[in-house]
This record gives structure tokens, sequence and C-alpha cells, in this order.
């Protein structure tokens, strides 16, 4: 299988905490990869170096075989690299279907064209309903954002994230704050978004994690201390200790 | 939702249509100088619609717009001082005596304060909240204090033009011809604010104000959206300063100063941020009340103030806001 997305011996300290000690993953293609660990493990300084909003101190990321640890976060995206945010970031104040007109546009490249209204871009438009409808959100389009559910600003960040023309999806606890009722409604949008590109999920909803993800890592105190399938993982005395512990 | 929409083009469309039969029945009636204050209302609006592009789409509180305005105000004055001197401005690679025609003198206008807003934006821009403010304010001071100092332009006097400049088939001396193509200035500056609210790039710099962090996400800079608003918005305002400018037949260091920076960011508050013509209804309002409470007390601003206080607490969205209701996200 061909390696879409790929860190080698990433590392990165803050004072003496060392955050990303030595990390080297892979995703495949068509694969969930999910990263797990307690609090504090380095879950989100690693997501930062994949995305690019922060300087891994040694190491280097790939995309699609290429090196993209030197380029910025917008050129990431722009190669394809899809990220969804543990607290969504959505422009408030617009719509649900303005804010995956975004999207499209930064993926068309579109962002300085002045005059015609992005909603009559049909091409734009028509991607930015498709994205929501995938999510099941066609019927609020028209909804300004702030009044939209919590669980439903969590699908709208999976929407924006599908207009990317994305070759990886890096989703940082998507069903952050969903409930077990949430998660199990994003628990197969998740599962059928790895045909489009795989992805690499960072979640605490074990559930889910273990309903989605082919491959496992865990990661305590900013190291791989276990990578492997569900069944590896669980059995993983290691793992036991250190996070799963007496969870069963 | 519809229906706030409507409402704000309802009271948009009435806002536009007095600002043509004002000044006519000001002409049928033979009162020229109700059609000055309508011109200088106008082209305070100019000024401030570019500063609503910065500030109400993109979010930059620029407390240096005066800076632009006064660029353009000596774009005009340096032109023009030169062609009624008859001393060429430069004579390589070409003589160029300067220009008294409007035309001409608006694209330099334009260009240049454009050009400066480009450069101001490119050092200010790396900066956000109150270091923008501060900066943008010290850019104004700078070229506030350069024009006292430049003494071949009449230093801290300013420079008298004679005459006002021309348009091509037009007699600009007569007040209401002056004032109708100040209005389709105007009106193009509103024209070219409403599409690009909406247009793709309006919908990323509207977004880079609100989640930049969303919009690095999608692939695009936020830097470079708001450096772009910030250009378009300074070449605005440096158009009204060269009609300001024209309206006197005066340009001094005044046009820099920075309390008139801060009335267009007032004038924008009081109108409705972000609001099309919260520019139009906030000039108005300072340029009426500058001519009625002017006329009773010098200390006028004291109620001014007070007004400005009053729609910043109360107002909901300032004075369209509280006709039209709350702003929405369009469509």
């Amino acid at each position: 299988m061909t390696e879409v997305l790929e860190t080698r011996g990433l590392r990165k300290a803050f004072g003496a905490l060392q955050a990303t000690d030595d990390v080297s993953l892979t995703l495949r293609a068509g694969e969930i990869h999910a990263i797990i660990g307690p609090n504090g493990a380095g879950k989100s300084t690693l997501i930062g170096q994949i995305c690019g909003t922060l300087p891994p101190d040694s190491g280097s990321v790939h995309l699609n075989g290429v090196d993209v640890t030197g380029l910025s976060t917008q050129a990431r995206a722009g190669r394809g690299l899809a990220r969804t945010f543990q607290i969504s970031q959505l422009a408030m104040e617009d719509t649900a279907l303005q804010n995956v007109l975004l999207g499209a546009v930064g993926a068309s490249k579109r962002a300085w064209r002045f005059w015609r209204p992005a909603l009559r871009h049909a091409d734009l438009r028509d991607r930015a309903e498709a994205a929501l409808a995938r999510v099941g959100l066609d019927g609020h389009a028209a909804t300004v954002t702030a009044e939209l559910s919590h669980g439903q600003r969590r699908q709208l960040e999976v929407a924006v994230a599908l207009t990317l023309n994305p070759q990886v999806f890096i989703m940082d606890e998507p069903m952050a704050g969903l409930g077990a009722e949430g998660s199990a409604r994003l628990t197969p949008l998740l599962d059928s978004l790895r045909q489009e590109a795989p992805i690499l999920l960072v979640e605490h909803d074990m559930d889910a994690v273990f309903a989605l993800a082919d491959r496992i890592s865990v990661l305590v105190y900013g190291r791989i201390i276990a990578s492997g399938t569900v069944e590896d993982i669980r059995r993983d005395p290691a793992v036991r200790d250190a996070y799963l512990g007496d969870a069963e | 939702m519809g229906g706030v929409m409507r409402r704000e083009l309802w009271v948009n469309a009435a806002l536009w249509l007095g600002l043509i039969c004002v000044p006519l029945w000001a002409h049928w009636a033979g009162e020229p100088f109700t059609i000055t204050l309508a011109t200088r209302a106008v082209i305070f609006a100019v000024a401030a619609v570019g500063l609503n592009i910065a500030l109400g789409l993109g979010g930059l509180v620029s407390l240096g717009h005066a800076a632009f305005f006064g660029i353009g105000g000596y774009a005009m004055g340096i032109l023009a001082f030169h062609a009624q001197n008859y001393q060429p401005l430069f004579e390589w690679p070409f003589v160029f005596e300067g220009s008294q025609s409007m035309p001409l003198i608006w694209v330099v206008a334009f260009a240049v304060s454009g050009l400066c807003a480009f450069v101001i934006g490119l050092l200010a821009l790396r900066t956000s909240g109150v270091y923008f403010i501060m900066i943008t304010l010290a850019f104004g001071q700078m070229f506030y204090f350069f024009s006292i100092s430049w003494a071949a332009y009449g230093g801290e006097d300013g420079m008298l033009i004679y005459v006002r400049n021309g348009f091509p088939g037009l007699n600009t001396l007569d007040p209401i011809q002056f004032y109708g193509l100040c209005f389709a200035v105007l009106s193009a500056a509103l024209l070219v604010q409403a599409r690009l609210a909406r247009s793709p790039f309006g919908l990323a710099l509207n977004a880079a104000r609100q989640v930049p962090e969303r919009v690095r996400a999608v692939g695009l800079d936020p830097v470079r959206l708001r450096l772009l608003a910030f250009t378009l918005s300074g070449a605005i305002t440096g158009l009204a300063g060269a009609l300001f400018a024209d309206l006197n037949r005066f340009v001094s260091p005044s046009m820099f100063s920075w309390q008139l920076s801060g009335e267009f960011i007032v004038f924008i508050i009081i109108g409705g941020t972000a609001r099309l013509f919260g520019p139009v209804v906030g000039a108005m309002v300072f340029v009426g009340l500058e001519h009625l409470l002017g006329g009773l007390s010098e200390y006028w601003h004291v109620w001014f103030g007070a007004l400005l206080l009053g729609i910043v607490l109360f107002g909901q969205g300032g004075v369209i806001g509280m006709i039209a209701g709350k702003a929405r996200a369009h469509d």
C-alpha cells in the first residue's frame, strides 16, 4: 500500500518538556489510523507539526512522498491536507453554506475574484452544497452558524474539509463534546470518508476509535509506545497499563 | 432574515434618492450653501466608505486613514499648484506642467494613496489589535509632520488653488455640477463595496476577520487578503481627499490630522459598522450637526460625543441597525 502521509523522527521540545519524541508514523491509502493517548501526551503538538502551525525541532513530514516540512499551513492545505479542529473554527456570523463555500473558494484558488457574488459561482456552490448534503446538513444551508447546535457545527467542520480536494484528512477530536448519540451519528460518516482520503484520527472516544480504526498508535509523553491493529492494542499490556488502565 | 435584508435595501434606496433630491431642490430654491454642505457630507462619506472596506469587512481598525485622505489632497494640490504657477512638476523624461484636470488628478490620487496604503499595510499588518491601531496612527502622524515641514508646498500654511479643477464637459464651479461629480464617485464606491462584500474575496476577507486559522486551513493567507483590502481602502479614501481639496480649493496639513482619522471611524460607528450605507449616514449626521450645533456653540463636539455614546451604548449596529434591524449573513 502507498503511504499518503508520513512523519519521520519528529521531535519538538518546549523547554525541558519533550512534547514530541521521535515520532515516525505512516498513513496509507484507504485507512483510518487513530492516535490515542492520555491528556498531555502531545497529540495536539503532533497535529500542529503535521498541519504546519508548529515547526518541529527536527524530523520531517511527507505528503504523497513530497517533503512538506518547510511549507506553510496554507501551502499544505493547497496540496490536499484537509484538517478539522478540536475547537470548531467556523465563521459564526456566516451561514453554514458560506462556511463550506469558503473551503470551495480556497480549494479552487478563486479568492481573488472581486465582482461576481460567491454564491453565483455555480460550480463552487454545487461543491459546497454537496459537502453539506454529505454530512447531513443540507437542510441548514441558510442557518447562521451561531444558531447551529454543537453537534451540527462538528458536522460542518467535516463538511469544510470535504470541499478541499482532500488527499488526507487530519481530524483533531471530531467527536469532542458530542456525547454518545452525536458520536454514533458521526461514526458512519467518518467510516465512509476513508474511501475519499485516508484519515489520521486523534480521538478520545474509544468506542469510535475501536469501531473505525484500521490501525492505532498510542502516544504517551510524546512517544509512540505501541502501534498496531485494534486487537493488538487491546491486548498490549503496556498500553493497558499506561492508558486504558482499568477502563475495561 | 429576508425581511431585514429587504428593509435595509429600502433604507439604502431612500438615502440614495435623498442625496439626489435634496441638492436638486436646493438648486431650484437657490440655496447653494445647502449644496455645499451636501457635497461635504458626500465627500466624507466616500472617505468613510473606503475605511469601511478595511474596518467593516476586514476588521482592521485603522487610526491613520487621514494619511490617505491627505495624500489624495496633496496629489491634487501639487498637480494644480504647478499648473497654475506654470512651473513644470518635472522636466525629464518629458516636461510635465502639472494638471488641473480632475480625471487625471483622481487617477493620481487613487494610485499614490493606494501605493502608500500597500507599503504601510505591509508593515502594519504584521501586527494586530491595539498595535495595529498605534502603528497606523504613527504613520498618519509621520505624514502630518512631513507636510508641515514641506516648505515647497506651503508647509504649515498649505496651498491655495485659485480655480477649481475642470472636468471635461462640466462647469465644476457650478455647485450642483460639482456635487453631481462627487455623488457619482460615492455611488461608484458604494457599488464597489457592495460587490466586493459578496464576492469570493469578500467571503474570504470576512472569514479572515472572524477565524484566521480556518482561512489558513483552506489554503488562503489572511494577511494577503487584508493587505489588498487595506490598499483598496486607502486608495478610495485618497480619492475622497482629492475631492475634498477641490471643494475647498485649499490643501493643508490639517487633512492629515489624526482627529480626522478618528472622525472617519466615528462616521462608520454612527451609521453602522460594515453596513453599506453606514458611512453615508454617519457623514450626513456629522456634517448636519456640525452646521446646526456649530452655529450655536464652538463646543458642539460635546453634543456630538453624547450622541456617539448613546449609539454605542444603546444602538444596535448604528443608525442603519436601529432602522433596518440587526445585520444578518446575506442570502
